[in-house]
């Protein structure tokens, strides 16, 4: 199985993203990550669906969401031909002793300390998926004591859009 | 992008509904009334002749003006009915069946006709009374979630938010229950939205930027089906329900004979090809004929018109046709290569698809000479396996028998209405269908109680026809209450009880599968004849009339005909043991099928 990311663009209405979700679970999938939020058009979402599945089964899914009344567009974005981040915040155990290791590893992955108590350091980091993992395992000797993370986003490189067409004019 | 109006929602393009159909109100220019007002002077304009429903709290308010309009209400006795009824009436008609519940329970007891409606593809439209918005979510008194819990069984839904919505939301529901793939629609109208003041006005301007059915197949798609067609050595035309859904039943004919390729009617799609055409092999699938399931299993081109690789009908998927390359057209693109992958994917309305492909193999098409050795083989098994049954050793009376004479003496005007299992089985084999929308059956979800509420709906939407409800005596007492409302508001349906004191279907299954161990399949109707299905007839103010034996059956088959002032019940009381044959056990391969008990067709050439 491989990882897709599909960008579905919706109607933003309350309640899609139920529909959304719910016809991944319905139809067995598992949903990796999950990311919503306003488009450029206030009336269009936009939801980045990271899934795991061969292609076949990938393809019923993507069918099925197209038949929801309030999915607009579906496009899956090729990771070569894409930008794709997510946010990572961590509180890593950093006393006196461990502070400067730490920061040294917040320096090289271009991470931000973003809040700091007298044993504890918490870290920011954006990043595609890899390099998130590989910062968590630098940190991990540490001590992790807390982390949350994104849903991955993703764009197309290059100047052409998804949010364009007749579809998302209409809406 | 251009937008339906109105006037193109409420049937789909087809001449023979859209003439039949009530021409719906053009223009209202504003008007001052209530949330509830406005869906009632919505339902009028969408042409809505009947709605089935029962009042209750939370739906109050939409019943007042409804009391007015000049749309039908029918008052069922459960809500299951209504829906039932909604979905027999748009079988029979082709029109949108409407159904109304109150919030809460009557709301959820719309679930089962919703999801029936759903697995079928019936247009339906629901609509449910809601708890006041400042209440929603408060676990008021009769609340449910009912648009949640109806998410993964409506076509789409929608929560009522403000009453100025009604108006474009009745007329984008009737939109999306009656085109594309057609199918349930529920709205769902908080009190408060009902009663608050607003203005109506017609026609509202759908707002749907997502939804594009595509109708019109592509053209090359066309020809690479004529292509296949015409190389092609064993071919057949595996019909579905979409082809009756289109109203393509005359494209289909004209597409059969000028190609002579032999055809097979799935359990959906009973009477889009007469069944007395030489070139109809029957039903394919679980009960199917040996011809029809041969035909799929050994041809080397499935032409799929409007259906979708049920299990029910490929058995064992892996097994099912091996040798056939697939033209699959349908106007749900999901369904194709869901089940099995399409060679030729078309996605397009059965109609145009039809259309197109008669144009296509115009130039082609050498008639039923071309496949000479296929029809030979074919028809030997036709001479072989026929359809038939045995006299029951023990003197009691063959069910299969019964609803043949039914058949033979009502005819194929009439519409038959089965419920679920046996009787549901012998219905679609041993009555002849010649005509579209003279066989209603749940056939995707299998509702048992089906048959008295959708034989109710299909007699309100067409009085003229008789209708004849084929029902077993597990599934009438399921939801026989609705015969006190068809005698109550004058729709006399004639409901034949297979009664064979049992839950036939399963009853079958544990005498094959479960070593006859008869585990609650008993249901009294015969040892203690309870319930008494004439004595409860007569309750529900209809005729009750009951059979015994050979010699009665015509007599009392004619009897009933003669009624047609009140509903008719007939206990016809049959053999408990008969069964259903020829079956491919669930989850084997086709390959399996058994004519009759420990009898297996050969399918080897050199035995033909």
């Amino acid at each position: 199985m491989n990882k897709h990311t599909l960008s579905v663009l919706v109607e933003n209405k309350p309640g899609v993203l139920a529909r959304v979700s719910g016809l991944f679970s319905r139809r067995s999938f598992n949903i990796d990550s999950l990311a919503v939020g306003e488009t450029e058009n206030p009336d269009v979402s936009r939801i980045t669906i990271v899934v795991n599945a061969d292609s076949s089964p990938l393809e019923q899914v993507t069918k099925q969401l197209n038949k929801l009344v309030n999915v607009l567009k579906i496009v899956e974005l090729d990771p070569q031909q894409s930008v794709q981040r997510e946010l990572l915040l961590v509180k890593v155990r950093a006393d006196r002793a461990q502070r400067g290791q730490v920061l040294e590893t917040v320096e090289l992955f271009r991470a931000k300390v973003i809040d700091v108590a007298p044993d504890t350091l918490t870290i920011e980091a954006t990043g595609n998926p890899d390099k998130l993992d590989a910062l968590l395992r630098d940190l991990e000797p540490y001590g992790i004591k807390e982390m949350v993370q994104s849903g991955l986003v993703a764009i197309g490189r290059g100047s052409r859009s998804i949010t364009t067409g007749p579809a998302l004019r209409a809406a | 992008m251009t937008r339906p109006t109105p006037e193109t929602l409420a049937h789909r393009a087809n001449p023979a509904t859209v003439a039949a159909s009530a021409t719906p109100a053009a223009v209202a220019s504003p008007v001052p009334t209530s949330g509830a007002g406005a869906l009632v002077r919505s339902l009028e304009a969408l042409g809505v002749e009947v709605a089935f429903g029962i009042p209750g709290g939370a739906i109050l308010p939409a019943y007042d003006p409804l009391y007015d309009s000049k749309v039908r209400h029918i008052l069922v006795r459960h809500e299951q009915g209504a829906g039932h009824a909604a979905t027999g009436y748009a079988q029979a008609t082709g029109k949108v069946g409407v159904c109304i519940a109150t919030s809460g329970p009557g709301a959820t007891n719309l679930v089962t006709p919703i999801a029936d409606a759903y697995m079928d593809s019936v247009p339906i439209v629901a609509i449910t009374g809601q708890v006041a918005r400042p209440a929603i979510g408060t676990d008021a008194f009769q609340e449910a979630d009912i648009q949640g819990i109806t998410l993964p069984i409506t076509k789409h839904n929608f929560l009522v938010q403000t009453p100025e919505e009604l108006p474009r939301i009745m007329a984008e529901a009737f939109h999306l229950a009656t085109t594309g793939r057609p199918g349930p629609v529920l709205v769902d109208i908080p009190k408060d939205v009902m009663q608050a003041q607003t203005t109506f006005s017609w026609p509202p301007t759908l707002d749907l930027p997502g939804y594009r059915p595509t109708l019109h197949p592509h053209g090359k798609q066309i020809r690479e089906a004529a292509r296949l067609i015409a190389g092609a050595r064993r071919p057949v035309l595996y019909v579905g329900g979409g082809v009756l859904k289109a109203g393509a039943t005359d494209g289909l004919r004209k597409l059969a004979e000028l190609t002579g390729i032999p055809v097979v009617t799935t359990l959906m799609a009973l009477g889009a090809f007469p069944d007395s055409h030489p070139q109809h092999l029957g039903m394919p699938g679980m009960h199917g004929t040996v011809p029809a399931v041969y035909a799929l299993q050994k041809s080397d081109l499935l032409i799929t018109l409007g259906a979708r690789f049920d299990d029910r009908v490929t058995g064992k998927l892996d097994s099912f046709a091996p040798d056939a390359k697939i033209v699959h057209a349908d106007i749900d693109p999901a369904e194709i290569g869901k089940n099995r992958h399409a060679d030729v994917p078309i996605v397009g309305d059965a109609r145009h698809v039809i259309d197109e492909l008669i144009a296509a193999v115009s130039a082609t098409a050498g008639g039923a000479a071309q496949y000479e050795s296929w029809w030979a083989t074919l028809n030997e098994l036709r001479e072989r396996y026929p359809l038939g049954y045995e006299e029951p050793t023990d003197g009691s009376l063959a069910p299969q028998y019964v609803i043949e004479r039914i058949g033979e003496l009502v005819g194929p005007d009439a519409i038959y209405v089965a419920g679920v299992g046996q009787h549901q089985m012998w219905a679609s084999q041993f009555i002849r269908y010649e005509k579209p929308g003279t066989w209603l059956n749940s056939g995707g979800a299998g509702t048992m109680g089906y048959a008295v509420p959708a034989a109710m709906g299909a007699k309100v939407g067409r009085p003229d026809a008789a209708v004849w409800a084929i029902d077993g005596d597990g599934c009438f007492q399921m939801t026989n209450q609705e015969l006190a409302t068809c005698a109550l508001e004058g729709i006399p349906v004639k409901i034949a009880i297979i009664n064979n004191g049992n839950l036939g279907m399963v009853r079958q299954w544990q005498t094959l599968f479960y070593e006859g161990r008869y585990s609650n399949t008993e249901l009294g109707t015969h040892k203690h004849r309870i319930p008494d299905f004439v004595k409860l007839a007569e309750a529900l103010g209809c005729i009750g009339l009951r059979c015994e034996s050979k010699a009665d059956v015509d007599k009392i088959i004619k009897q009933a005909m003669e009624i047609n002032d009140a509903p008719v019940v007939i206990d016809f009381t049959v053999g408990k043991d008969a069964m259903v044959w020829p079956m491919v056990a669930a989850g084997t391969s086709n390959d399996e099928i058994m004519f009759a008990r420990d009898v297996r067709p050969s399918f080897d050439e050199d035995d033909l």
